[in-house]
C-alpha cells in the first residue's frame, strides 16, 4: 500500500484521563487500506520546540465512516499540543507506515497483551481478529484502575483481564503474574507496552514455545527507513524499527 | 521559464535542487511522495568497503530546531550496493551521486574504483567528514594534511567528478576548500554537521550511546551559510551549500551567498517533499524578482559588499 501525505481533519478529541487522549480524524479522500500494528507520522505545529514528527499506532479504523483513531500519551512538549487541537484542526500526517502484525493462519488460540498506552495497537488488532473467526483474550495492565481504558471496547471483541500495579482493578501486579496465563494454554500472543513489559512478555512466551509479536517504539527520526536512528538489534542486524518493524518476532530480537 | 541548470565541470545538472546523503536512503523511500527523478541530483546513502552496523541505540536526539545523530554510518557495503541498490538506482532520470566513506584512504580510494565502473554514476562526493565514525570520516576532514592526502589519492584514481564533503568542525574551513581545489576536487560540498551533544536529565545519562553526535537542521543553517559564503568566495569550483535548509527561502539565501547548487538534508524527514517544494518556491522567487536563470543570483550579494 502506497504511503500518503495528508492533510486531514480532527473530528474528535477524547480525552481518556490526565494522560491519555483519543484524536479521531478524517479526510477528504477514502482512507487507504491500514493494517493493524502500522502507524502514522504526525506534524505537530504550535510547539516549537516539537521539531520532528511523532509516531502513533493507529488506534481504530471505520472504513464505512471514512474515520480512524490515533490514541496519544501526553509525554512531552509535542503530544501536549496534540492533546489542544480541537474538532475542525487540521493535521499533516504521513501513513500508514510500518509492517503489521501478522494473523495466525489457523484457528489458534490468541492472548493480546497490552500496558499503559502502549494498548494502543490492539484494539485494531483484536477487532481484526475477532472479524477472522479468532476469539481472542485480552490481557491489559495499568498502573491503578484510574488508568484504565476503553475496558468495554475489549469486552467487545473478547475475555478481558485486568492487572494494576496496585490491585485496584483486576488481580494485583504485573501482567505476566495473571492467573489468566496459567489457566489457558495460548499458541501465539501479540504484545505493546513499555519495553520492560514486552521483554517479560517476551521471555514468559520463549520459556513456554509460544509465539510472540511484540510492536517496538524507539524513537524515529523520519518514519520511512532514510534516517536510520531508530534501529533495534535483530539476528539480521540493526533493523530500522519504522519499516522492518515495529512489530517483530521476538525469534528476531536480541532480547 | 527560468534556467536553472547548473554544471560541475561538463557534469550537466537539470537544477541545483540536490538530495543530501543520508538523508534521502536510496531514492526509492521517496517515490510515494514525490517523483524523484525531477530534483537535480541525488547522493544516495553513506557507503563504504564493508558493511557496517553503525553505532548502537539510541541514535539520535531531537534539539531546538534540529536533531543530533550518531548512526556511524550503518549500510550494506559497496559490494551489495552494486548488486542490489545500483540496477533500481539506473531508474531515475537524475544524477545519482554516491558518498563514500572510509576508515583509511585505502578504502576511499578501492571505492573510487569500483564506482569507476558504474556508468551511471557520474560523481562521488568524498565524505571526509562524517562525525560519528570513530576511524576515517570527520579524522580526515579536520587535518589539513591527511584532507590532502585523501583526495589526492581519490583524485589520481576517480573518473568521476569529485565533490568533496567539508566538515565544519574546524578553525578556518577556507584553508580545506583550498586544499581539496588544489588537489583537483571538482566541487566542494558544505557543510556536513556539526559535532554537538544533548543529555537525558530524566535518566541522568547521554542521550545517545556515543555521548557526542551530528547536529543538523534549521538550528545549523547560519552556520553553514556563514561558511558557504566564505568559501564561495576563495575557491573557483562550485560550492554546494548544505545545512539546515529547510524552504525556498532558506535555499535562496544559499545561492544569495554563492552557492551553486544547494542540498536538502533534514528537511526531507519531516517533510518528504520538502526538496519538490523547495525547487518550485526557488522558480517562483526568481520569476517573481524577474530573473530568468539562477545564475544571475549566485553571490548576488557581494555586489554590494
Amino acid at each position: 500500500m502506497a504511503k500518503r501525505i495528508e492533510s486531514l481533519k480532527i473530528i474528535n478529541n477524547q480525552r481518556l484521563n490526565k494522560d491519555l487522549f483519543i484524536l479521531e480524524l478524517s479526510g477528504k479522500e477514502k482512507l487507504p487500506e491500514m493494517k493493524p500494528g502500522q502507524f502514522a507520522e504526525i506534524k505537530v505545529e504550535d510547539s516549537p520546540e516539537t521539531f520532528l514528527r511523532r509516531p502513533f499506532s493507529i488506534h481504530d479504523v471505520n472504513y464505512g465512516e471514512n474515520t480512524f483513531k490515533l490514541l496519544i500519551q501526553i509525554a512531552g512538549k509535542g503530544t501536549e499540543a496534540l492533546s489542544l487541537l480541537k474538532t475542525g484542526n487540521i493535521l499533516n500526517i504521513i501513513y500508514p507506515l510500518g509492517n503489521s502484525f501478522n494473523l495466525p493462519d489457523e484457528k489458534k488460540k490468541v492472548l493480546l497483551v497490552g500496558g499503559g498506552c502502549g494498548v494502543a495497537p490492539l484494539l485494531f488488532l483484536g477487532k481484526q481478529l475477532k472479524a477472522n473467526g479468532f476469539n481472542p483474550d485480552i490481557l491489559l495492565g495499568f498502573r491503578n484502575s484510574e488508568r484504565v481504558i476503553e475496558y468495554d471496547e475489549y469486552l467487545k471483541i473478547g475475555r478481558v483481564f485486568l492487572t494494576t500495579e496496585d490491585g485496584s482493578r483486576g488481580e494485583k501486579g504485573f501482567v505476566t503474574d495473571h492467573t489468566a496465563l496459567s489457566s489457558t494454554e495460548y499458541d501465539k500472543v501479540y504484545c505493546c507496552g513499555p519495553e520492560l513489559m514486552m521483554r517479560a512478555v517476551g521471555a514468559y512466551c520463549r520459556g513456554k514455545d509460544i509465539e510472540c509479536e511484540v510492536s517496538l517504539e524507539n524513537l524515529m527520526g523520519c518514519g520511512i527507513g532514510v534516517c536510520l536512528c531508530c534501529v533495534v538489534e535483530t539476528v539480521r542486524g540493526n533493523l530500522c524499527t519504522c519499516t522492518e518493524g515495529p512489530v517483530f518476532n521476538i525469534n528476531d530480537l536480541k532480547w | 521559464m527560468v534556467k536553472l541548470d547548473f554544471k560541475i565541470g561538463n557534469l550537466h545538472f537539470k537544477n541545483p535542487v540536490l538530495a543530501a546523503s543520508g538523508t534521502f536512503g536510496y531514492g526509492s523511500e521517496f517515490d510515494d511522495f514525490i517523483d524523484v527523478s525531477r530534483l537535480g541530483g541525488i547522493i544516495v546513502k553513506g557507503t563504504t568497503l564493508e558493511p557496517r552496523e553503525g553505532n548502537p541505540y539510541p541514535r539520535m536526539a531531537e534539539t531546538p530546531s534540529g536533531m543530533l545523530n550518531a548512526v556511524g554510518l550503518q549500510n550494506k557495503g559497496i559490494d551489495y550496493f552494486v548488486d542490489n541498490i545500483y540496477p533500481h538506482l539506473q531508474e531515475y532520470n537524475t544524477n545519482v551521486i554516491v558518498n563514500i566513506n572510509g576508515s583509511c584512504i585505502d578504502d576511499y580510494v578501492a571505492l573510487a574504483e569500483r564506482i569507476n565502473s558504474l556508468r551511471r554514476i557520474p560523481a562521488i562526493e568524498l565524505n571526509i567528514s562524517c562525525p560519528n565514525v570513530k576511524m576515517g570520516g570527520m579524522t580526515f576532514g579536520i587535518n589539513p594534511a591527511s584532507t590532502r592526502e585523501v583526495t589526492k589519492a581519490v583524485r589520481s584514481v576517480c573518473k568521476k567528478k569529485l565533490i568533496v564533503k567539508l566538515s565544519p568542525n574546524v578553525t578556518n574551513i577556507i584553508d580545506f576548500a583550498r586544499i581539496v581545489e588544489e588537489e583537483g576536487a571538482d566541487s566542494v560540498s558544505l557543510i556536513n554537521t556539526l559535532v554537538g551533544m544533548s543529555v537525558d536529565i530524566k535518566n541522568m545519562r547521554p542521550s545517545l550511546s556515543t555521548v557526542t553526535g551530528g547536529l543538523s537542521g534549521p538550528a545549523i543553517k547560519p552556520v553553514a551559510l556563514r561558511m558557504v559564503w566564505q568559501v564561495a568566495k576563495a575557491v573557483k569550483i562550485p560550492v554546494i551549500g548544505v545545512g539546515g535548509i529547510t524552504t525556498a527561502d532558506s535555499a535562496i539565501e544559499f545561492f544569495l551567498a554563492g552557492a551553486s547548487a544547494i542540498q536538502v538534508g533534514t528537511a526531507s524527514f519531516i517533510d518528504p517533499q520538502a526538496s519538490l517544494k523547495i525547487l518550485e518556491g526557488i522558480e517562483n522567487y526568481l520569476d517573481s524578482k524577474g530573473f530568468s536563470d539562477i545564475k544571475d543570483i549566485i553571490g548576488y550579494i557581494n555586489r554590494d559588499l
